[in-house]
């Protein structure tokens, strides 16, 4: 290689200075604090379990948006029967009505940042 | 093993171009869990949804702007000051726009000054969904031409197709030209094309579409074509109605009666 | 081979300094239109697709042209096109990269371009011209490094690359026939639902494209040691001549069939165009120009003691290539959407962000053109100066 010094020097600046957020949130302690999203429903049940709404909420919402634009079904079944309207603000925010201190929380602290649902979808007046 | 500069560069390309590309298919590869759905309970099923609307009636109010109003709080359809920016789902023309090739100078007295109500057509053939590339416009078995604007790339080739100029595209965020915000509809983004959609979120709810319940006239009626009792085939049985532009072969779904 | 474009004198670099600093004018601009949308432009309601998608169409012809060279090398062996033939391909390059950028420019939702491939939707001729103009795109870069790198050894081409040249001839042709399509399939619109609209394409693009040659060449040709001699230029200049009467031709069909038939939803575009439509003269003296620059290059170019001076095919060709643009790149799409469907006259000029963007994806084809005919010219060693940086380059890349 012509110029390995040269090269493997620039390669571990570029290394650094790419990877310098990591290590500014590693030395300020900002990455241990896990986000602690508020649930403040009167609600004891969610439209699918726990585990899979943490994990698959945006597949839900996919297939909630798919289906009820698509294919104009906007009935859903959960799984203890009951039945809930496909709705992002009218179910989902009805309940998970503080959007900052439940969906933001987790959104900025992994760095998802806004997913574009509010570019269009209304937010409903906080209730803390 | 040697690399040479090039092979390097081919394979970094193509490494950044999967990442990229994964990125952007992601979204639509991950699958989503199974749930039986029901059918609606009280949602109103057509086969082939129509409007007629009643010129006879219409024409004696000319000033009346109650459906247009109706549907623009329902729809949050923003009010530019710029006519460039403009958003319309139902509006008035002239009779000579709404029906070229059609104005004669004697016809039917007042017929020519009447302002014609005009929207999408939800043609039996629509030019607009013959042309969208990625289905973010397509029609529904019921008839309706629906918008998904969660699809649309804005690429506004519906907009050249459509012979009635029933597609507005949001050349700026629509929001802050909202007066008053309806909380049940969403409202749109910049960069995509939207249009009237028969109140298809209302006839889920078992409501008829907004323009229709704000007519104190009664001179839109909303119904199913292919039900021979419904009110819209008794006024096409008994009445001569017109359609825009019927000669392109889109079979337009809104009938005037003149 | 990249290298041979990083070497250059100071004229070289003042012209690529030049060029980045329009593409980043262009980019700034383009960024404005991302954050405020695409009322950043003058398009509206009504006139819906305006500059960008002019342009797109515009130069999918002169992509489209490369045929000219390359069909009659390949297919009737015309020796003289030999060092053409790869600056033909270039040029498609150039241009095909620049037709994506307009469409994506044009786009209002420009992230979410994937759902075209995500989505396919074979109704949809906008998802064959993406096809037919990616496809081209493969087409050419496969064969010109092909060309270029047998070149480079001084070996002849590999026996499998010519069915794939050949392939490229129909290819050429399908580029521009379906960006036609996009428009004459439109029955709202009037002024493109004409059969012409294709061949007409065809015939600017052959008409714009070679005279485009042409003045590269002779602008090279001032700069550099290259020089493919009087023969192919002036074998050029016959294809301009022909295309662009055919051009004409057709375009006086369409207006006959327009004026005579008198159907006034037909005759109303052209009123627009040539005489302005409801207090709405935007185009009309630009299309008054191209007719005049039109009439004057076929009399250059059709008499052959003024198409055989090159000073003069010069002036002809700048003349066939400014009508075709205006025409393309101004007339065509704006004047379908005026009059609306519903009779409304709007006016659409583009605004300065819109014309910064178009200037600076013109200026990314211009370095692509600019860096491709370097690394060609230097592998030839017809780069004048300098000599010596350029045997060290050499050394370089050989190991």
């Amino acid at each position: 290689m012509y110029d390995a010094g040269k090269i493997i020097v620039g390669l571990i600046i570029f290394l650094v200075l790419i990877t310098s957020p990591v290590w500014y949130n590693m030395a300020s302690g900002k990455s241990e604090v896990v986000p602690q999203p508020k649930i403040i429903t009167a609600e004891k049940e969610c439209v699918m379990g726990t585990e899979y709404m943490r994990e698959k909420h945006m597949d839900l919402l996919n297939e909630w948006r798919d289906k009820a634009v698509r294919e104009g079904e906007r009935i859903h079944a959960a799984p203890n029967g009951r039945k809930f309207n496909m709705s992002l603000t009218g179910t989902c925010l009805n309940c998970h009505s503080n959007k900052t201190e439940f969906c933001d929380a987790c959104h900025n602290y992994s760095a998802v940042g806004q997913p574009y649902c509010w570019d269009c979808h209304n937010i409903p007046e906080e209730i803390k | 093993m040697g690399i040479d500069r090039r092979k390097f560069l081919t394979i970094a390309g193509l490494t950044a171009a999967s990442v990229i590309g994964r990125k952007a298919l992601g979204d639509s590869l991950s699958v989503a869990p199974e749930s039986n759905l029901l059918p609606e309970e009280n949602r109103l099923i057509g086969h082939r949804w129509a409007m007629v609307v009643d010129l006879r009636k219409c024409k004696e109010q000319h000033n009346c702007t109650k459906c247009i109003d109706a549907c623009n709080a329902v729809h949050n359809i923003p009010q530019f000051d710029n006519p460039k920016d403009e958003v319309k789902w139902i509006w008035k023309e002239h009779f000579k726009e709404a029906f070229p090739n059609q104005e004669k100078e004697y016809i039917l007295e007042g017929l020519l000054e009447t302002p014609i109500t005009v929207m999408c057509n939800h043609c039996d053939n629509p030019p607009c969904v013959r042309v969208c590339p990625t289905q973010a416009t397509w029609k529904r078995e019921d008839g309706i031409v629906m918008m998904d604007m969660h699809r649309c790339i804005g690429c506004r080739y519906c907009v050249a197709a459509c012979p009635y100029g029933s597609r507005s595209f949001n050349w700026r965020d629509p929001r802050p030209f909202i007066k008053e915000i309806n909380k049940d509809y969403p409202t749109r983004t910049r960069g995509v094309v939207e249009k009237c959609n028969f109140c298809a979120e209302r006839l889920a709810r078992g409501q008829m579409p907004a323009c229709v319940e704000a007519c104190e006239e009664k001179a839109l009626i909303f119904g199913d074509l292919e039900d021979p009792d419904s009110e819209v085939r008794a006024l096409l049985r008994e009445n001569f109605a017109i359609r825009r532009k019927p000669n392109l072969g889109t079979n337009p779904e809104v009938y005037y009666i003149v | 081979m990249l290298e041979k474009a990083l070497v250059g004198d100071k004229k070289y670099w003042t012209w690529v300094g030049f060029l980045l600093v329009v593409i980043g004018i262009g980019f700034i601009a383009y960024l404005r239109q991302l954050a405020n949308g695409l009322t950043v432009t003058g398009l509206s309601r009504d006139v819906t697709w305006g500059f960008y998608i002019a342009q797109f169409t515009f130069l999918v012809g002169v992509a489209a042209s490369a045929v000219m060279v390359v069909l009659p090398y390949y297919l009737h062996n015309y020796k003289a096109f030999g060092k053409l033939t790869i600056l033909g391909e270039f040029v498609a390059i150039s241009s095909v990269i620049m037709c994506m950028l307009f469409i994506f420019v044009d786009m209002g939702q420009p992230f979410r371009i994937m759902n075209v491939i995500l989505h396919p939707t074979p109704n949809s001729l906008m998802f064959w011209d993406m096809f037919v103009l990616s496809g081209y795109l493969v087409l050419n870069v496969l064969i010109s490094r092909i060309t270029l790198d047998s070149e480079r050894k001084g070996i002849a081409p590999p026996g499998w690359i010519k069915p794939i040249i050949l392939l490229s001839i129909p290819w050429a042709i399908s580029i521009h026939t379906v960006t036609a399509f996009l428009y004459s399939g439109l029955a709202a619109r009037a002024f493109w639902m004409t059969a012409v609209l294709a061949p007409r394409f065809l015939a600017s693009a052959f008409a714009s494209g070679p005279a485009l040659l042409i003045l590269i060449v002779f602008v090279i040709r001032k700069y550099t040691r290259f020089d493919p001699g009087k023969e192919p230029v002036q074998k050029l200049a016959e294809i301009v001549t022909y295309a662009m009467a055919f051009n004409i031709f057709l375009i006086l069909m369409e207006v006959f069939t327009v004026l005579y038939s008198s159907i006034p939803e037909h005759i109303e575009h052209f009123q627009f165009l040539f005489l302005g439509l409801h207090g709405n003269n935007t185009l009309v003296p630009w299309m008054w120009t191209s007719v005049i620059l039109a009439i004057l290059a076929l009399i250059l170019l059709i008499n052959p003691k003024t198409r055989r001076n090159e000073s003069v095919l010069g002036v002809a060709c700048v003349a066939v290539f400014a009508s075709i643009w205006i025409d393309k790149g101004l007339g065509m799409v704006v004047t379908g959407f005026t009059p609306s469907p519903l009779g409304a006259v709007t006016k659409y000029w583009p605004t300065w962000n819109e014309l910064l963007i178009a200037i600076g994806v013109y200026a990314i084809g211009f370095l692509m053109v600019t860096v491709f005919y370097k690394i060609t010219l230097s592998l030839r060693g017809e780069i004048s100066a300098p000599a010596k940086i350029e045997e060290k380059a050499r050394v370089g890349s050989t190991v």
